[in-house]
Parts: structure tokens; C-alpha cells; sequence
């Protein structure tokens, strides 16, 4: 173990304060806490838990429904990131679509969405556009080549979010957040420190083991204080201003919206949506897409676990029916869900 | 000869043999090659082992290999985990219709190379060729017999307790390699495959410490899902120490941007071997000295409880369950 860690381990072993309650945000941190064992080693008055920071386990099922019917309806190929294609709509999954005759192109990008649409002249192709701060500047520059190579047969099926949202939403079930560095590397600290003077504490941690334990080490200290902090553990990366580029292009092309988070309802302003001046990428809208309200499988606590309000062994089909092979709920579908972290690390 | 190769190339006649003559002969001649319908080969004294596998690689070629040196190693090395000494080869080809003859020379000339470094003959062939788009390019059976080493007895149901658990090498190297060469991901990094044939260090390892108990090579599904494979098998648990797993910096760096496990990337020249503990010291130091397995590790050791399961110590000096394979490969998106 190196210094830092052998550092942050003594303070966490030797935590006295009152019971504090982590919620990382963050799906990348969920699983790299679970690989790191972290969770086992934290003394009972620390408790972590796992908020809707997984952008596919939030996506609601309403809009797998719409992008069923574009490709099913509208005769649209939808290129996506390979996590969504399990997860449940209403009926079907994409990927259960895909036997009704639904076209449906895994990518890795979604400018390789862009691309197979220059490729594919006689295809209309759609991109689920999912995805925090981080994703979101690349899903802006599919638009940006798109325009540049002179393309018509590329939209966007936006379903983008934001995390000072969930902040928003979120700050009242935990007593302080893990901050996502790579979200934050994006957008800044500002909203951190604004949340302090709301009483919001957290600290902003980056990836590896030493990291993340770090980070914890810094709010055993800060908590026992008793005064709301924030502390920016990640400042190789994070910085106050974040990222001026990828800010500027997001709001050059896009604007806030209210958005639909599975399992938590609709929270104002915190998706994103693309301008009317790019009304023709903007997959709702080129082909008049009618309002769905999806229904999700009533007897999935996803809600309840995005929420923090339940542990994932704690919903009763965890385990049972719902598995990562034949996933009933996001959390279960997505590597970085809760529901799929208890499952494969054991801990149901 | 064409310059691609036709249908008429798979058809039986003139153009056939043709190919067969200027391509698989021309590199595959031996004493026991042969034009009649079957090879004729003197019988091993000892027990035999058998092993057949298809590849059906994407792309053909790769930094550090191609699907031909691929074929050989991996039935030479699915060999040689049982102890057996590679004798006799075949080999068919499924060539999809417009594939480059140059390309087929190539891939022929590095199956006769890893053959010869181990000694294996190829005795007897197979081409048939598919129409366009009916095959990615090229695919390669090929089926292997071997003489199994009198003192050898390795098998995956085999692992004691007590056991050190060893991979020859740094891990995920191939199945990175593969991953950036499909450019599916626009990241450029250095990596190349770790596929090679395996038979003279095992051959060594055996003669210095007969007790192996578990020769397994980690090829499909890597190092983490052969480990799964023997705790069940033999019924133990097995222990991993995650900071003795070597991984070369390149695929760590790799594997962290896309959020994918080391030990669950294929390897096409790594076996994970299994030997009492106090016999490790002597199986690492004959291991280290050939070129393809100078990175030998001890990386963890097998356990009487946790049965099936593989448990990791890790870098924070928790201990926490390796995930058990079976999920698709996929890239995280945030």
C-alpha cells in the first residue's frame, strides 16, 4: 500500500464522529468502490451510498419507448451506446426490438454514429444521446460534423442530463456527496461551494483506490468539525472554472430542460435539449415524435435504489429475477448500476 | 495464380491444386505432408492428448502476429497445458472469395515459422472457399496430437490448497491488442499481442517440478475466468493478490479509459499454472529464463473455503470478490 493510502486508511479505522452518510454520484465510482473492496473496510459509522449517477440507469423507460418506435415506426437505425440496448422499456428492450426487425448499431462514440451516417446515405440514423457533463460536449459534435460534412440523415435522441440536478434533488438524503471528478473536471467547482452555503457538504474525489479513499479520509476529518465544506480532492484534474470548451459548445448548441429521471420523476432543469436552431438534428422533433409516458415493471425498486432510499438486496426480485443475464430494472443492466455492483461483487 | 482467391479456388480442381501447391505445400512440406486422403503417422509410445480449435479472428492481422501464427499457438499451447508434446498438426482453411493471395502467404509463412520453433508437423489440410460476405476474410481450424510426457499430470480439476496460483506473464495483452486494432475506440497506444507457442518452457517446467497440478492456458475470457474455471473444478477457493497480476503499463492505460478488467482480456501466450507453494520458487526461476514467460508471477494462492470463488486482496488492502465472468465486454460511457 503506498503512503497515501496507509495515511487515509489510519484516519478512516480511526473515525469517532457521528454517523456519516456518502453518497457517491457517480456510476464509475460505484464500481470502482466495489473493486476496491472500500465498502468492507469503512467502520460502521461510515455508510456509503449509491446515487443516480449511472446516465443509463436513469434513463427513463419512456425513452427506450420512443427509441423503439423511431426504429420501428419511423424505419430509423439508432446507433447507441451498448449498455442501453438491454435495458427494459415498456414492452420491449432494444435489443428484444431487434427481433421485431428494429435495426439497432452498437457505437463507441457517437461521432462513429455520425460517420455511418455519411456511410449510409439511404439511412436515417439516430443517436441516443445519453450521458452527464462528460458525454454530452462529444454528443454536440456529432451535430457540429454533421453540419460540417453536410449531412441530413443524423439526429439526436437527447435524454442528456445534469448533475447540479441531482444535487438539487438528491442533497436531503445524504449527509454529504461524493463529487464525480470527471463531471467536475468539466463544469467547475463553483456549484460545489455554492452548495456549501446551502449547508451541502462534499468532497470531489478522482478514480483509483487511493483516490477515493483519500477523499473519505478528508470528509472523516471535515465532518467531525461540524460546519458544511467542500473540498476538492482531485485538483490534478478539477479545477474552480472547469472546462471552458466544452462548456462553450454545450451552450452554444444546447439548452436546460426539465428532464425525467427513472425512478425519481421529473426534476426542473436538469436535462439537456438541443436548440431550435438545430431543430433538424433534434430526433423529437424531425419526426414529430408524440409524448410516451413508459411504464416501468411496478414490482422494480430502481427509483428506490437511484434514490438511495433502499440497498440493492433489498428489492425483492435482486437476485432472484433480476440479474445482470436477465436484467429487470437500469441498475441491473449497466456495469456502473447499483443493483449490477451488489450482484457481481457478491455482497447480496 | 490470381492475385485473390476465387471460387474456383475451393471447387476441387485445377485451381485448387494450384493453391494447394503454391501456398500450403510450399510452406507445410514435411516427411508425413500428404496428397492422399489421409496422413499415415507412426503411433506416440506414451498416452496422447487431442485438441482442436477454430479461429476466426478480426482483423487477420495484428501488431505481433496474425491468424496463422495464432492457429498454431493456440492448439500447440492447448497441448501443452496437458503435458503433451506438440507432434502432428492439421489445419483448414475457410477463405472468404476475393481474399488477397499475398495475405494467405503470409499467414501460411508464420504458421510454418511457429510450427518449426516448436517441432510440430502439419500433416494434412483442408481449403474450402465462401462466397463474399459469407466469412470475415479467412477462418483456421486446426487440430492438434500430442505425446503426453511420462511425468506429467495436470488438470484443471487438480488445484490443492495450499497451491501457488502463477500466470507466465503479463496479462490482457492480446485482447487489447485485438480491441485497439478494430479502431473502434480512436485511442492510439502501443500494444502488441503476447501470442506465442508455449510448449519448451512448459516442457522445462514439468521436467524441474513434476508436481504441477493445473497448466492452464488463458486464452478467451483471460486469466480471471480460467481461475473461475479451476476453482470450480476442483472445488477451492482460490486468492489473488491484484498487486502481483502483472499488467504491462500500455494495457493498464488502456483497459482504465475504457473501464475494462485486465484479467477477463484474452491472452494467446499465457498459461496460469498451479504447483505446491514450496515447489513456486524453482517453477518461476525455469519459467523466467525463456523469452515468453520471463515475467512468471506468483499472484495469489488456493484456498479450502470460498469454494468457486476467487477473492482479491486489493490496492487498498481490501478483500473483495472478483466478479465472475460471463458479461459482455463493454466500454463505459462516462
Amino acid at each position: 500500500m503506498n503512503n497515501a493510502i496507509v495515511r487515509a486508511r489510519k484516519i478512516i479505522d480511526n473515525y469517532n464522529g457521528p454517523h456519516m452518510r456518502i453518497m457517491e454520484v457517480c456510476g464509475t465510482h460505484t464500481h470502482e468502490i466495489f473493486r476496491q473492496g472500500i465498502r468492507k473496510i469503512l467502520p460502521e459509522s461510515i455508510e456509503m451510498i449509491s446515487g443516480p449517477g449511472c446516465p443509463v440507469c436513469v434513463t427513463p423507460v419512456g425513452f427506450i419507448d420512443e427509441a423503439i418506435m423511431l426504429a420501428l415506426e419511423k424505419n430509423c437505425t439508432i446507433c447507441t451506446f451498448g449498455d442501453l440496448v438491454r435495458v427494459p422499456g415498456t414492452e420491449d428492450s432494444l435489443q428484444t426490438a431487434r427481433g421485431k426487425g428494429a435495426n439497432v448499431k452498437v457505437v463507441y462514440s457517437p461521432t462513429d454514429a455520425e460517420e455511418f451516417a455519411m456511410q449510409n446515405p439511404d439511412k436515417q440514423v439516430v443517436f441516443l444521446s445519453v450521458g452527464f457533463e462528460t458525454t454530452t460536449p462529444s454528443n454536440c459534435i456529432a451535430v457540429k460534423n454533421a453540419i460540417r460534412d453536410g449531412i441530413t440523415n443524423f439526429s439526436l435522441l437527447t435524454a442528456n442530463k445534469t448533475m447540479p440536478g441531482a444535487y438539487e434533488a438528491m442533497k436531503d438524503s445524504t449527509d454529504l456527496f461524493l463529487y464525480p471528478g470527471h463531471v467536475h473536471a468539466i463544469i467547475g467547482t463553483k456549484i460545489c461551494e455554492d452548495l456549501v452555503k446551502e449547508g451541502v457538504s462534499g468532497v470531489c474525489a478522482g478514480f483509483t483506490g487511493s483516490e477515493l479513499l483519500t477523499a473519505i479520509a478528508v470528509a472523516c476529518v471535515k465532518y467531525q468539525e461540524g460546519r458544511p465544506f467542500f473540498v476538492n480532492c482531485y485538483p490534478r484534474v478539477v479545477t474552480e472554472e472547469g472546462s471552458d470548451d466544452a462548456k462553450a459548445i454545450v451552450s452554444e448548441m444546447m439548452e436546460p430542460c426539465d428532464a425525467e429521471w427513472r425512478g425519481m420523476g421529473e426534476i426542473k432543469n436538469s436535462g439537456m435539449k438541443l436548440r431550435d436552431a438545430y431543430s433538424d438534428f433534434d430526433a423529437r422533433k424531425k419526426y414529430a415524435l408524440p409524448h410516451i409516458d413508459g411504464k416501468a415493471n411496478p414490482a422494480c425498486h430502481c427509483g428506490e435504489v437511484l434514490k438511495g432510499e433502499i440497498k440493492p438486496p433489498e428489492c425483492p426480485l435482486f437476485g432472484k429475477v433480476c440479474t445482470p443475464e436477465h436484467p429487470v430494472g437500469a441498475c441491473m443492466v449497466s456495469s456502473e448500476g447499483a443493483c449490477s455492483a451488489f450482484y457481481l461483487y457478491g455482497q447480496g | 495464380m490470381t492475385d485473390t482467391i476465387t471460387m474456383a479456388h475451393g471447387a476441387g480442381g485445377k485451381q485448387t491444386s494450384e493453391l494447394i501447391q503454391t501456398v500450403f505445400k510450399k510452406h507445410f512440406n514435411n516427411e508425413y505432408f500428404t496428397a492422399d486422403d489421409a496422413s499415415v503417422l507412426p503411433a506416440p509410445k506414451g498416452k496422447m492428448a487431442m485438441t482442436t480449435d477454430s479461429f476466426i479472428v478480426s482483423p487477420q492481422f495484428f501488431p505481433g502476429g496474425n491468424i496463422g501464427k495464432l492457429a498454431i499457438c493456440g492448439t500447440v499451447n492447448d497441448l501443452s497445458c496437458m503435458g503433451a508434446r506438440p507432434l502432428y498438426m492439421t489445419c483448414a482453411f475457410v477463405i472468404e472469395e476475393g481474399f488477397k493471395v499475398s495475405d494467405l502467404e503470409k499467414i501460411a509463412d508464420s504458421m510454418e515459422k511457429t510450427a518449426s520453433e516448436v517441432g510440430v508437423r502439419l500433416v494434412a489440410g483442408d481449403t474450402k472457399v465462401a462466397g463474399k460476405g459469407q466469412c470475415g476474410g479467412v477462418f483456421i481450424n486446426t487440430t492438434g496430437v500430442g505425446e503426453i510426457l511420462p511425468k506429467a499430470n495436470t488438470s484443471g480439476a487438480y488445484a490443492k490448497p495450499g497451491d501457488a496460483v502463477i500466470v507466465t506473464g503479463d496479462i490482457g495483452r492480446h485482447g487489447t491488442c485485438i480491441l485497439l486494432s478494430r479502431d473502434d475506440y480512436g485511442i492510439d497506444a502501443e500494444v502488441t499481442t503476447d501470442c506465442a507457442p508455449l510448449w519448451k518452457p512448459v516442457e522445462a517446467a514439468i521436467k524441474a517440478v513434476p508436481e504441477i497440478h493445473v497448466i492452464r492456458d488463458a486464452t478467451r475470457g483471460g486469466v480471471g475466468t480460467v481461475l473461475y474455471e479451476i476453482a470450480s473444478e476442483s472445488g477451492v477457493g482460490i486468492h489473488l493478490d491484484s498487486s502481483k497480476v502483472p499488467v504491462a503499463d500500455s494495457v493498464r492505460g488502456v483497459t482504465g479509459m475504457l473501464g475494462l478488467e485486465p484479467l477477463y482480456l484474452a491472452c494467446e501466450g499465457r498459461l496460469v499454472m498451479f504447483c505446491p507453494s514450496e515447489k513456486a520458487g524453482e517453477l518461476i526461476s525455469v519459467l523466467q529464463g525463456f523469452e515468453d514467460t520471463k515475467g512468471a508471477a506468483v499472484i495469489g494462492s488456493v484456498t479450502s473455503d470460498m469454494k468457486g470463488r476467487v477473492v482479491m486482496s486489493t490496492e487498498i488492502g481490501a478483500e473483495t470478490l472478483l466478479p465472475e465472468p460471463g458479461n459482455e465486454l463493454l466500454p463505459r460511457i462516462c
